[in-house]
């Protein structure tokens, strides 16, 4: 099955880091990143850009509405995604634990529907 | 017309031949349900985590047993000519949905089990896969409320409307709840397996919490006296046994068993003829169940072997204590302190802490005890918990503080809901009222 872990954390804390917090964290990621390769369950990933540059859209009576901003303001923002492939809930929950994300934030593990 | 004559003869061989076929039909189908309801359900699942599509299909084939055995006869392995009906269920029901990814391999599987449902000269070994349907129902990714209630139906087959009832909740509710942890099961991919060694441990204290969640459910009606409540804490052992057969190495299943045993062994107990509640101190152990007791206890001691202790082994051991008594000797209080002293360690819980200040009113006396109750007084859940207000009204009695332990009393009086228990406070309150 496909799950999509969603990577949610506090945008707001991410501008404190020193630049040497900044080199762990990128250098773990990077190291969870090939762990997912290497185990062959890695379908896709991505950083996203801050909130700050999202635009919601949405057409209601024919009218289309371009909102700036996300589509709900909260407390952890979403900003990055792992799309996996493994057997089943329960290893997908054993790669999200061990995502950087999960120590800093939360991560939504999401099974794919599949169309 | 021929045929006619012999359906004639039929008939006149009398109603009551038909009746008692009929019986005897409905009668091997319940047995068959009730033995083997979570087995079936458990092994149709397993693969395609339908728990919902199995226990349909199933469902169907005790439908068709009900209406077919009287006229056929109950087949000689009624457990394997259900799941052969249920497996054909499950198939045409699978053909019907589109666009399913898993269809093909569903199908796969659905089809091998014509090995399993229709070899009945041998005997028919439906794997028992109950304990990973139990781990499934109680994974951390289910809603913990609804783990106990899903046991419940999807192992012994009880429907919304019972379970609703035995944990006071809108039956319509219960449904919803249920039907959407089936759908998580199924939308999420949660596994039917019994966990490996490293996570074992903490996932089976989840499973255990939810057997023990049904039996407390049940327990808490005092007198016995509403069948569905007793049931209840009936089935709950009954998941007990199942989980400490299937892991007799965990020392918690079977440390678990023993204390709802020890529990169950009191139950009449709690009554006094009139009907009045009995507190565990003044309770005749003749009215206690031996051999309940005798088995709790060989369970125990069984997996106090293991040396790995845990929080049902502790709790199991607190009542084994108490059934000491039993044996015309005193209460090993000190003893009783220390185990409450470890389970607090382990779990931290102010009940526990509330437990073990009463107990060390044995042993050091009230004025230690209140002291002790005294510490906990900060902890704002405690507030509304009846057991502390008892349990202080009680010792300030003892301490000839009355007006004291008459306002906990109707604190404790005002938190109860079960009228019987409530009477019991209100004479004690005004025992005290009346010596002050």
């Amino acid at each position: 099955m496909q799950y999509l872990l969603m990577l949610y954390a506090a945008e707001s804390e991410a501008a404190q880091r020193t630049p040497d917090e900044m080199q762990a964290r990128i250098a773990a990621y990077g190291a969870y990143t090939r762990a997912l390769d290497e185990a062959g369950v890695l379908v896709g990933r991505d950083r996203l850009q801050p909130v700050a540059s999202a635009t919601t859209v949405r057409v209601a009576d024919g009218k289309t509405e371009v909102l700036h901003g996300p589509y709900a303001d909260t407390r952890e923002q979403l900003g990055g995604y792992y799309l996996i492939d493994v057997a089943d809930l329960d290893v997908a929950i054993s790669w999200a634990t061990r995502c950087p994300g999960a120590s800093h934030g939360s991560v939504e593990v999401r099974p794919v529907w599949k169309m | 017309m021929p045929g006619r004559e012999p359906r004639q003869r039929r008939g006149e061989a009398g109603l009551e031949d038909v009746a008692s076929r009929a019986a005897e039909a409905a009668l091997a189908a319940e047995r068959a349900a009730r033995r083997s309801y979570g087995k079936l359900v458990a092994f149709l699942a397993a693969r395609t985590r339908d728990v919902a599509g199995a226990e349909d299909a199933l469902s169907e084939a005790f439908a068709a047993a009900l209406s077919g055995w009287p006229a056929s006869g109950v087949p000689d392995n009624p457990e394997a000519w259900l799941l052969t009906v249920a497996r054909r269920r499950m198939i045409d029901a699978a053909r019907r949905r589109h666009g399913d990814e898993a269809l093909a391999v569903q199908l796969q599987w659905l089809q091998s089990l014509e090995l399993i449902g229709e070899q009945q000269d041998e005997t028919p070994a439906v794997p028992d896969e109950r304990l990973a349907l139990m781990f499934a129902c109680a994974h951390p990714a289910i809603d913990a409320g609804v783990r106990a209630p899903l046991m419940l139906q999807v192992i012994l087959g009880f429907d919304a409307a019972t379970i609703a009832s035995a944990f006071l909740v809108a039956p319509s509710a219960m449904g919803q709840r249920l039907v959407r942890a089936k759908a998580k099961i199924r939308a999420s991919g949660i596994p039917f397996r019994v966990p490996g060694a490293t996570e074992l441990h903490e996932r089976l204290a989840v499973v255990l919490d939810a057997v023990y969640a049904a039996y407390a459910e049940g327990w808490s009606d005092a007198g016995g006296t509403e069948a569905r409540r007793r049931n209840l804490a009936e089935e709950a052992i009954w998941l007990g046994r199942l989980a400490a057969s299937l892991l007799p190495g965990e020392p918690e299943a079977l440390g678990l068993l023993a204390l709802m045993l020890h529990a169950q062994a009191r139950r009449g107990a709690r009554r006094g003829d009139d009907g009045r509640y009995v507190p565990l101190a003044e309770q005749d152990t003749a009215r206690w169940d031996a051999a309940m007791i005798d088995e709790a206890e060989a369970l125990l001691h069984h997996a106090a072997s293991m040396k790995r202790a845990g929080r049902y082994q502790l709790e199991a051991a607190i009542q084994s204590a108490h059934a000491d008594r039993r044996r015309g000797g005193g209460t090993d209080w000190p003893a009783i302190v220390r185990l409450y002293d470890g389970l607090h360690a382990l779990t931290g819980s102010p009940v526990v802490a509330i437990n073990r200040a009463v107990a060390l009113a044995q042993v050091e006396g009230e004025a230690a005890a209140l002291h002790a109750l005294d510490a906990l007084a900060g902890d704002a859940r405690l507030a509304q918990y009846q057991p502390y207000w008892a349990a202080r009204a009680g010792l300030l009695a003892r301490l000839d503080r009355h007006g004291e332990a008459e306002a906990a009393y109707e604190l404790a009086i005002g938190l109860e809901s079960d009228p019987v228990v409530r009477e019991f406070l209100q004479a004690r309150r005004a025992s005290v009222a009346g010596s002050a």
